[in-house]
């Protein structure tokens, strides 16, 4: 049924996907590239020409050592009569041959010298985002004067079902996530970048910008995107099991359209704050929360709750037994499992919904439940 | 001790209370070699899961078991131990010695490995599987988030250590104190000064190793909190001290493997080494380089730009030294008589390969282009070139080399130069297309990949698994000549040796140079 509710949507949706995607251009590894992409930032620009620089100075060396190499092989050899001369040392070659490619180091020092810095010029930034690395989730927090700061976490979008090829694979597999950063074009943005439990990288490589996002540290980079588009990304340091499966996608708008997803934003947060001094109905609770499970649990958890890689909800002897203890592993996950922390995905008003639907779904009619204000309790602790 | 005249002592007590060089050459060698296959199911595993996007054969935490076991193990368990069972093999030999100085010690440093690494492969079998944070074990992904196998992790980590400071102690006091009479410092075969060097390397850095496991044990066990943010320490730390070893540690990896290049080169052109005196600075000038390089694996922490910029100039200089051997391996070829059996074909794979392998490095090292390589697969492959066309390429070369002095009997050439052409091919086929994707943004260690990454990859994984096959024809290759290969008894094997190790008996007898060979004193090097 509800799979079948998904293909029709998929279905339909499908063209106008396409015809989005036609018109915002999509940025991202191109089929069976073999070189760095140029970018779409003034310093991408500038790595991209150094790194062809460099990249012709050791071919025009390689083609020297190797032609002289492949010279001797083919016309120095003893099956064609070769007979060895027998010269060595030769102080005048030899500090030639330290010198001169000393001379061209010192050549390429120069503008790799000055890309540097301004790989490194953080200054005069129009605006900061706070970019914490989470096993195996990027969250982003765009730091507001007022303090009003908007935060969401960014997930992998890719159903379980294409990485274990169940299903055949998107044409954006591992590179698209639930929630993408989204900045306005030709703005310069400032990234702090830190890592909540081991550390990650930050890397998005039409940016060129790949940051280490290290417990404890805050670390910065800035970008200054001159064209619209989507720009997909990956970490780049080993952090655990599910290191492959934490992208990073960068939704990069006009400004117009960056203020008005920033106050959608912004409203969105000022409405939960709003909901969460509220008392709701059993009814309502359970309403919201089905949107949520259906967001954030079923995946794991099933659609009639009888479970998958999470435990069965129908029936369970947690959900069906005492709600601290339900509540806290909502909030605090299962450690070692993969029932994950949620405590700080979810707002409260979320985690009151759904896991008060929990416990009045799948035939688990326990008809108690969870206000938002008891999840903010249980968190103070 | 004995009579010095017998021969060795009979079955599995002979192997067991060793001291002499050659045994213990012979039993490193063969351990190196197992390790080296061990690494290698390890990596054709990593291949074939790589082979497609999508998870087919195993889970991203096995994965993870996989690099870092990998890495380990060919590192430290394959790579490092050969040249040693090289040294020991060569250096007595080569600087008229009767045996290594400290020969129990030498016993020990051997034996203790077979244990270590049986205890290292064990962690798979344990609670939580084996070590997953790669071979560069950063924290506290390696300490308060690894599973508890890592305990087992640094006890391995501090015996090797042990193994490697007490094998290159042996290896200084041999060369320094039992050199034939003329045999001056400046008249040792370049595989002697190279090894040397090393050892003096692996002094310095291993105990700077063992620093940082022990913290990490500490970090682990005793609450201490040197690389947790949490408890006020630093997981930069962490970095600066492992690659304050990793970096030299890869120069003691191919250090000897210039060595070898330089002695077999020479010898298939027929003419001597073009710049002995320049190769021994330039191999010193790189060892002292190496150590303050350490942090250009490390662009993209956050380090303040004058660091940035100290560590770039500073690998860039590097180069200059390791210039000056290429060319000095490629002049010595120049206008010689050459011929190109199986040895000169592994030298000369391994001077167009790491050639290669080098100029990635200089592109590695300009820093702001780093931030576009580093962690991808351009890394991967760079580092290939240089270990695996590096060493094990020159590894494939000594033994072709050697191997007939050893044991008096010669390869078969064909199947020899069919290794070569098999490993060529595959190597390239395997590393090559890595430095495509990884420029186009495929980040390394990852078990699942873009479906833009698939064609590369696939290719990547068959040139693997040819590589991989070809390692056994040479397996077969050495055991055949061993049991059965043509005898031969000429003390010079090959026409264009140089070298004490050419003046004794093929094969080489039990014990060698009980008393001291006369050096020439015209007759410079090798
Ligand atoms: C990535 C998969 C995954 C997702 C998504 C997930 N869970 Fe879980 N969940 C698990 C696993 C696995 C367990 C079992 C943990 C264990 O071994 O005790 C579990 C267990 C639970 C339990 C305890 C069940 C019992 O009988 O022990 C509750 C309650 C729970 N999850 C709630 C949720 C809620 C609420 C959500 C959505 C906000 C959610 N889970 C999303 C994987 C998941
Ligand atoms: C011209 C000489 C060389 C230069 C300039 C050079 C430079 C570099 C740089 C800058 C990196 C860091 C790249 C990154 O992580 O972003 C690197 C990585 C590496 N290099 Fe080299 N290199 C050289 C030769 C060698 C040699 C001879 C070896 C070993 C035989 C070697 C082994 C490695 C390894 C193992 C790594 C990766 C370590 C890891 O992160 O796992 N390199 N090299
Ligand atoms: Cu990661
Ligand atoms: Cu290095």
């Amino acid at each position: 049924m509800c799979f079948e509710a998904k293909r029709l949507l998929k279905l339909a949706l499908g063209p106008v996907l396409m015809l989005v995607s036609a018109v915002v251009l999509a940025y991202g590894p191109e089929v069976n590239q073999v070189n760095m992409a140029p970018g779409v930032t003034a310093v991408g620009e500038r790595i991209y020409d150094l790194h062809m620089w460099i990249l012709g100075v050791c071919t025009v060396i390689g083609v020297g050592v190797f032609g002289v190499m492949f010279y001797s092989i083919i016309n120095h050899r003893k099956s064609k009569g070769a007979v060895a001369s027998h010269f060595h040392e030769s102080t005048k070659v030899e500090i030639a041959w330290t010198v001169i490619p000393f001379l061209i180091l010192l050549v390429m020092a120069v503008p790799s010298t000055s890309t540097l810095l301004e790989v490194y010029n953080n200054d005069d930034a129009e605006m900061d985002i706070l970019v914490t690395g989470f096993q195996w989730k990027w969250k982003y927090e765009y730091i507001d004067e007022s303090g009003e700061n908007v935060s969401f976490f960014s997930n992998l979008r890719t159903p379980q079902s294409e990485i274990h090829n169940a299903d055949p694979k998107g044409e954006y597999y591992l590179l698209e996530v639930d929630e993408p950063m989204v900045i306005p074009v030709n703005t310069k943005v400032r990234f702090l970048i830190t890592g909540n439990d081991v550390i990650h990288s930050w890397w998005v490589p039409d940016l060129a910008v790949k940051r280490d996002a290290i417990p404890g540290f805050i670390n910065e980079a800035w970008t200054k995107v001159d064209t619209v588009g989507v720009y997909r990304g990956q970490c780049a340091e080993l952090c655990g099991k599910d290191h492959g499966f934490m992208p990073i996608v960068v939704n990069v708008v006009s400004k117009e359209d960056y203020s008005q997803w920033l106050s959608g934003k912004q409203a969105e947060a000022a409405a939960i704050k709003e909901l969460m001094a509220q008392t709701f109905t059993l009814d309502q609770q359970v309403e919201r929360g089905k949107a949520v499970y259906e967001r954030s649990c079923l995946a794991c958890h099933g659609a009639n709750g009888e479970g998958g890689v999470g435990k069965a909800i129908a029936g369970s002897a947690i959900v069906t037994g005492d709600i601290n203890k339900h509540l806290d592993v909502g909030i605090n996950g299962v450690p070692g499992t993969a029932m994950q922390a949620f405590g700080g995905q979810l707002n409260d008003v979320d985690m009151a919904a759904v896991i008060t639907y929990q416990r009045n779904a799948f035939g688990n009619n326990m008809g108690d439940m969870v206000q938002p204000i008891d999840v903010y309790n249980h968190k103070k602790g | 001790m004995g009579d010095h005249h017998h021969g060795p002592a009979k079955g599995l007590s002979r192997w067991l209370f060793t001291t002499n060089h050659k045994d213990i050459g012979t039993m490193y060698l063969w351990f190196s070699f197992s390790m080296f296959m061990l690494g290698g199911t390890f990596a054709m595993i990593i291949r074939a899961e790589l082979f497609q996007p999508g998870l087919q054969l195993v889970e991203p935490a096995f994965f993870n078991q996989m690099t870092t076991l990998h890495g380990l193990i060919m590192v430290f368990g394959a790579i490092m131990p050969s040249f040693v069972g090289l040294a020991n093999w060569l250096i007595p030999m080569m600087i008229g010695a009767p045996d290594m100085a400290l020969p129990r010690m030498n016993n020990w440093s051997f034996w203790i490995l077979p244990p270590t690494f049986l205890l290292l492969a064990s962690t798979l079998f344990m609670e939580g599987g084996a070590p997953a944070a790669g071979w560069t074990f950063y924290a506290p992904l390696s300490t308060t988030y690894a599973a508890p196998s890592v305990t087992f992790f640094i006890f391995s980590v501090h015996v090797l250590g042990l193994s490697s400071i007490m094998g290159s102690i042996n290896i200084i006091a041999t060369v320094m104190n039992m050199r034939a009479p003329g045999m001056t410092y400046m008249k040792m075969p370049l595989f002697v000064w190279t090894w040397l060097i090393t050892a003096f390397l692996l002094v310095a850095v291993m105990p700077v190793l063992a620093g940082a496991v022990t913290m990490m044990l500490m970090d682990v066990h005793f609450g201490t909190s040197f690389f947790s943010a949490a408890g006020g320490g630093d997981p930069v730390l962490f970095q600066h001290v492992f690659w304050f070893f990793g970096h030299p540690e890869v120069y003691i990896i191919i250090l000897p493997a210039f060595g070898v290049v330089s002695q077999i080169i020479p010898a298939f052109s027929r003419k001597p080494l073009f710049g002995y005196d320049s190769m021994v600075y330039a191999t010193a000038s790189i060892a002292f380089l190496s150590f303050i390089v350490w942090a250009h694996h490390m662009y993209t922490v956050g380090m303040p730009v004058a660091g940035e910029l100290f560590f770039m100039y500073a690998t860039m200089l590097i180069a200059v030294p390791t210039g000056v051997k290429v060319f000095n391996w490629v002049t010595t070829m120049w206008r010689g008589s050459l011929s190109f059996e199986t040895p000169m074909l592994f030298c000369i794979g391994f001077l167009v390969l790491f050639t290669i392998g080098g100029f990635t490095g200089l592109m590695l090292a300009i820093a702001p282009s780093d931030f576009q390589y580093h962690d991808t697969y351009f890394v991967v492959a760079h580092f290939h070139y240089v270990m695996v066309a590096g060493a094990v390429f020159s590894m494939s070369a000594a033994i072709y080399f050697w191997l007939p002095k050893w044991c008096g009997r010669m390869y078969n050439e064909t199947m020899g130069k069919t290794h070569f052409w098999i490993s060529f091919i595959g190597f390239n086929l395997a590393f090559f297309p890595q430095h495509f994707v990884g420029l186009a943004g495929m980040p390394r260690r990852i078990p699942d990949y873009a479906l833009q990454f698939t064609d590369f990859n696939m290719m990547s994984s068959i040139g693997a698994f040819i590589y991989g096959l070809s390692q056994v024809l040479f397996l077969y290759n050495v055991i055949a000549t061993i049991v059965a290969g043509k005898p031969v008894s000429d003390p010079k094997v090959w026409d264009g040796a140089e070298g004490l190790e050419w003046t004794i008996p093929t094969p080489a007898p039990y014990h060698t140079f009980e008393t001291p060979p006369k050096i020439d004193p015209a007759h410079a090097h090798s």
